[in-house]
């Protein structure tokens, strides 16, 4: 019997030039982008002092940031963006569900932890 | 057979259940499994470090005014060394996806130059963690105060420059009334750790190795601010002392003739810049992820090797290229993160 369901796959994922020219063109782009962002952080780390009241939303645009270009990171130069979907979902759902939990817990923990020293002493 | 990167790959039975999983190739995909799993071992550590950070609260250092200085230049540039750094490591992320892209155009000659590209990106961000690692442990001029009331503080402020050192008492070593002018800053503070300097009211005064007192000739500390990091008596976390009560307190404690009233750079004991634990992360996170740098530039020259023998070539397709690529790339995330968390929140 004749399958139809089955995938086949290559690895000769070969492209002619004329494709090459565009694959680095968006290589150079993803890489402005990266530079830019990084250059923001640093400016906005320097201009704004970790005791001024803007800081709390200069640390969100910092994760924000992070967030990005971990993104064009992983989706762009590990070619993560081009896999079949499941595989996709299969590496980043853990950490879209797991590692934010974790990250709640452990800072909300954490800070109870720091009030409770505080009152009764280490 | 799965696993082998052979040339031919039989569709008709390729990972032995007839279907390759998420159309990838073995090796690829056991790569990505590898590289969820060490991710996971990151967010543990940086999750850990947000756990510990969030519990000290005030006490905590903050990152551009621990990490200020460029290799050359000296102080004053808060966060911009770290920032090459990761602009280094992005540059090496970009040389090994082009190298990649040039694989998929069996264009060996570009594959050879932008992975060579890619592993002297490596060797530079691994010595640049070299210098930061050594400035980190040996610290900062003035370093970290105990003050008498039992409180910690960090010292901001211009350090005084140290002319030179002249023998009053003679010692093994030294004559009377000999000038020392070398290796001042290094005597200074070694003494300055050891309690072993003294101020008679006009200069101060510390004792040498060989047993020799020396008189030192020494600018003035100018705009002296103490930032208390441990609760004391009188002084709590977060109060900024200045002026002359700053100078006094100060004098007070560096002059008491105490061991490890003033402690320089960070070991695994201690350190000047915070807690305890802030140099034990310091050098767990960024030494984990340099180790995994060094051994990516390590797999990349191996691969290398393998693309410059026409290896890879023969066999039809770059695929091993690919494969350390997806490693080199995970570094560069894994350090995109640890610069935010540990460096600029």
């Amino acid at each position: 019997m004749e399958r139809d369901d089955i995938i086949e796959y290559s690895l000769y994922t070969h492209h002619d030039e004329d494709q090459g020219k565009k694959l680095r063109k968006k290589i150079w782009m993803v890489t402005l982008l990266l530079t830019v962002v990084t250059i923001i952080e640093v400016v906005l780390g320097a201009m704004i002092k970790q005791d001024s009241t803007a800081w709390p939303y200069v640390k969100i645009t910092f994760i924000v940031l992070t967030l990005l270009k971990a993104g064009y990171i992983v989706l762009s130069f590990m070619h993560l963006g081009d896999e079949k979907k499941v595989m996709k979902y299969v590496i980043l759902a853990p950490y879209i569900v797991f590692i934010i939990y974790l990250i709640f817990i452990a800072l909300t923990e954490g800070a109870y932890v720091g009030n409770a020293l505080d009152s009764y002493g280490a | 057979m799965a696993g082998h990167a052979s040339n031919e790959l039989s569709t008709e039975f390729p990972w032995g259940g007839k279907v390759s999983p998420f159309s990838t190739s073995y090796g690829k995909l056991m790569m990505w499994f590898f590289l969820v799993s060490d991710a996971l071992t990151f967010g543990g550590l940086l999750i850990a470090y947000g756990f510990t950070r969030h519990s000290a609260q005030d006490a905590w250092p903050i990152g551009e005014e621990t990490f200020n200085s460029m290799p050359f230049l000296g102080h004053g540039y808060p966060l911009l060394y770290v920032a090459l750094m990761t602009f280094i490591l992005i540059v090496s992320s970009v040389t090994m996806v082009l190298s990649v892209e040039a694989g998929h155009r069996m264009d060996k000659k570009g594959v050879i130059k932008w992975l060579a590209l890619t592993i002297v990106g490596g060797f530079f961000f691994v010595g640049s963690q070299a210098w930061e690692w050594s400035h980190f442990i040996h610290g900062s001029e003035f370093g970290k105060v105990e003050l008498a009331d039992g409180s910690q503080a960090i010292v901001k402020g211009h350090f005084g420059e140290i002319e030179s050192f002249k023998v009053v008492t003679a010692g093994d070593h030294h004559k009377k009334g000999e000038e020392i002018e070398e290796d001042l800053l290094h005597t200074y503070q070694h003494a300055m750790a050891e309690g072993k300097i003294k101020h008679d009211g006009k200069s101060a005064l510390l004792t040498l190795h060989d047993g020799s007192i020396v008189s030192v000739k020494k600018a003035a500390d100018e705009h002296l601010e103490l930032v208390i990091k441990t609760n004391g008596e009188k002084y709590k976390i977060g109060n900024k002392i200045e002026g002359k009560e700053a100078l006094n307190i100060y004098g007070e404690a560096v002059y008491s003739g105490e061991k490890n009233r003033v402690i320089y750079g960070a070991n695994l004991e201690q350190n000047e810049y915070g807690p305890q634990q802030y140099g034990q992360f310091f050098f767990f996170i960024t030494g984990f992820h340099g180790f995994h740098v060094f051994s990516g530039v390590i797999i990349n020259i191996i691969i290398l090797m393998g693309v410059i023998k026409g290896t890879y070539h023969k066999r039809g397709h770059y695929e091993m290229v690919e494969k350390t690529g997806l490693y080199w790339h995970f570094v560069d995330l894994v350090w995109v993160f640890v610069f935010t968390f540990f460096y600029l929140v």
